[in-house]
């Protein structure tokens, strides 16, 4: 599956306060969430956004709270991608967890610019910034992970293996 | 080639002879727990999903502990959810107003969690567990959801820093102290999806609730987990409160570790984390003179009836400064009771603090402490994010007990010292 985007760049250690704010973890609605993405962030992130942009991050991006609010925020945005150098761990399941395609690869996180036009084969994990003409190859998923992400998430390949 | 201990658990809840660092596996699980913030996610998916029933209602817990007392009619709704489904499922380890601790206070407290079982949480302190020889983590909703209908979870084999500790602490310095003291030396990410193993003499030393506030915020290091080896004095903390048999699991000789870090608990100072990342660590021989208008003791990292004990201790016969607003919060019912009954409570009234119920309320910025623009806090909680505790102009100043009253009398930030010994150091 290929997506294509506006990038839009943030730095390290972005935590799940960063990504949704506390006080809106009275919802579960993506919609709702959305509207709060970043907010403590750039109270303008929201809007600069558009379906489809990808999330280029630092190292340890997602770290502090387990929310999986923050995932559904993003993914609710119509974020298409999140980049990053590394991401923390629950961030990082969480993502796996609920179909928001996500992709390790350090040496894309630091040369890609922010504004730069990316595109990226998902299944292969291949990072192509169009702007600078410049391509990456991110880690590729173990097997049992690559098998919950081609499901659609982990609810959706737990069904079908108990099928 | 030896196994740590995480390892050894993971192997034996996956049914494994023996497992290595990055394998990943499914593992079987002792308990599973939510509460009103990630519970309701939990729920709307399985809902979704269509499932309809549990794996074992015995194992796994609602806390409702977040946003309660209810802060508003969307909480409310949130923990109607999670009743329902509790109802539904008949789950055992539902806790509600009246009932309810913090979550990670809570479940150690009534024996929900043992030494070598495996728990997931969507919570990431989760993690506080290992303090009792659990292999324990933060997860997410979804995750619970899969564990809910399966008892299982899929986990990456996680490597492993030994931190070998030796000695004891000094007066006035404690877990908290301990656990600011690694994540400003390893750093927020100093030990991402890796085990953060306790090991050495020194452990002997430490009492159950500074092993439970050093696991705690093992996450706060990028931790998957922390873990404390099975003593005595875990044993004798578990005498009454868990009837079932559990296991004791002991790291290999030679097991092998990222990274040995030695510690000499002696030489731990009182520690502050500053604005705003907890790993931005100062000692008092480098805090200048910096005034507050908040307090909080309290929470799933400090909120334990020993953490009252000693910011009790040094409270008792002083009165907040003028213009510091001193939360005191109680973890749990029976940490809330045996306070009133040791007298405490009234010594804090006494002191110009105020008694919250147990609530996660003004660690995560939720209600009952929220910060204005340009206010400060020191906090006995586990988090000083932008905006952790209200505006995004505020800080928060993370200490322990002892520290957090100190500063609630001095109007700034203090070290423990500056009262028991009159001395500013």
């Amino acid at each position: 599956m290929d997506v294509k985007g506006k990038v839009h760049k943030v730095g390290n250690n972005i935590d799940t306060d960063l990504i949704i704010a506390a006080r809106y973890l009275n919802t579960q609605d993506p919609d709702e969430l959305a509207s709060h993405l970043m907010q403590d962030y750039d109270p303008e992130f929201k809007e600069k956004i558009n379906t489809g942009d990808i999330i280029v991050a630092g190292e340890n991006f997602g770290c502090g709270s387990s929310r999986e609010h923050a995932p559904i925020a993003i993914k609710g945005r119509g974020v298409s991608c999140v980049i990053a150098e590394t991401f923390a761990r629950i961030f990082y399941r969480n993502s796996i967890n609920i179909g928001l395609p996500i992709l390790e690869c350090p040496e894309a996180s630091r040369e890609i610019e922010d504004g730069d036009q990316v595109e990226i084969d998902l299944s292969h994990g291949i990072i192509r910034d169009i702007t600078q003409g410049k391509t990456w190859q991110a880690a590729a998923f173990p097997d049992s992970i690559k098998h919950i992400i081609d499901c659609g998430g982990l609810l959706n390949s737990i069904r079908k293996d108990m099928e | 080639m030896g196994m740590t201990m995480t390892q050894k658990i993971l192997a034996a809840h996956a049914g494994l002879p023996e497992v290595k660092a990055g394998e990943l596996l499914s593992a079987d699980l002792d308990m599973v727990l939510a509460n009103d913030i990630t519970g309701p996610v939990s729920i709307k998916e399985f809902d979704k999903a269509g499932f309809d029933s549990v794996f074992d209602k015995s194992r796994i817990s609602l806390v409702m502990d977040h946003f309660t007392p209810n802060k508003d009619i969307k909480s409310a709704e949130q923990c109607q959810k999670c009743r329902t489904f509790a109802r539904r499922f008949d789950i055992d380890n539902y806790y509600d107003v009246g009932a309810v601790g913090i979550e990670h206070a809570l479940l150690p407290e009534k024996g929900i969690v043992a030494p070598g079982e495996a728990i997931i949480g969507a919570d990431s302190h989760t993690c506080t567990y290992g303090a009792l020889g659990a292999f324990s983590t933060g997860v997410g909703s979804t995750d619970v959801t899969a564990a809910m209908v399966t008892g299982k979870a899929w986990f990456k084999v996680p490597s492993a820093l030994k931190f070998n500790l030796t000695g004891s602490f000094r007066e006035h310095v404690s877990g908290k102290d301990l656990i600011l003291h690694i994540i400003g030396m390893i750093g927020v990410d100093g030990a991402l999806y890796k085990s953060m193993e306790f090991a050495g003499p020194g452990v002997a030393s430490l009492t159950i609730d500074d092993r439970l506030t050093v696991c705690n915020m093992a996450i706060e290091a990028g931790a998957k987990n922390g873990i404390f080896p099975v003593d005595q004095v875990t044993l004798d903390y578990e005498k009454g409160r868990v009837d079932r048999a559990f296991k004791i699991y002991e790291a290999d000789e030679d097991a092998e570790y990222d990274a040995v870090y030695d510690i000499d608990l002696g030489e731990i100072q009182p520690t502050v984390s500053f604005p705003h990342l907890p790993s931005n660590t100062r000692t008092f021989d480098d805090i200048p003179d910096i005034p507050i208008d908040q307090v909080v003791i309290g929470s799933c990292t400090n909120g334990r009836i020993s953490d009252m004990e000693k910011a009790h201790a040094i409270m008792k016969g002083h009165h907040v400064a003028p213009g510091v607003r001193a939360i005191i919060m109680p973890a749990t019912q029976a940490i809330y009771l045996e306070s009133m009954r040791r007298g405490y409570l009234e010594d804090f009234i006494e002191s110009g603090c105020i008694i919250s119920p147990p609530t996660c309320g003004p660690c995560l910025g939720g209600h009952m402490g929220i910060l204005a623009a340009g206010e400060r806090c020191v906090s006995t909680t586990n988090r000083n994010f932008v905006g952790r505790m209200g505006h995004v102009e505020s800080e928060v100043y993370l200490a322990s007990p002892e520290t957090a009253a100190a500063s609630a009398i001095a109007g700034k930030i203090a070290s423990p010292y500056s009262v028991t010994d009159g001395a500013d150091d």
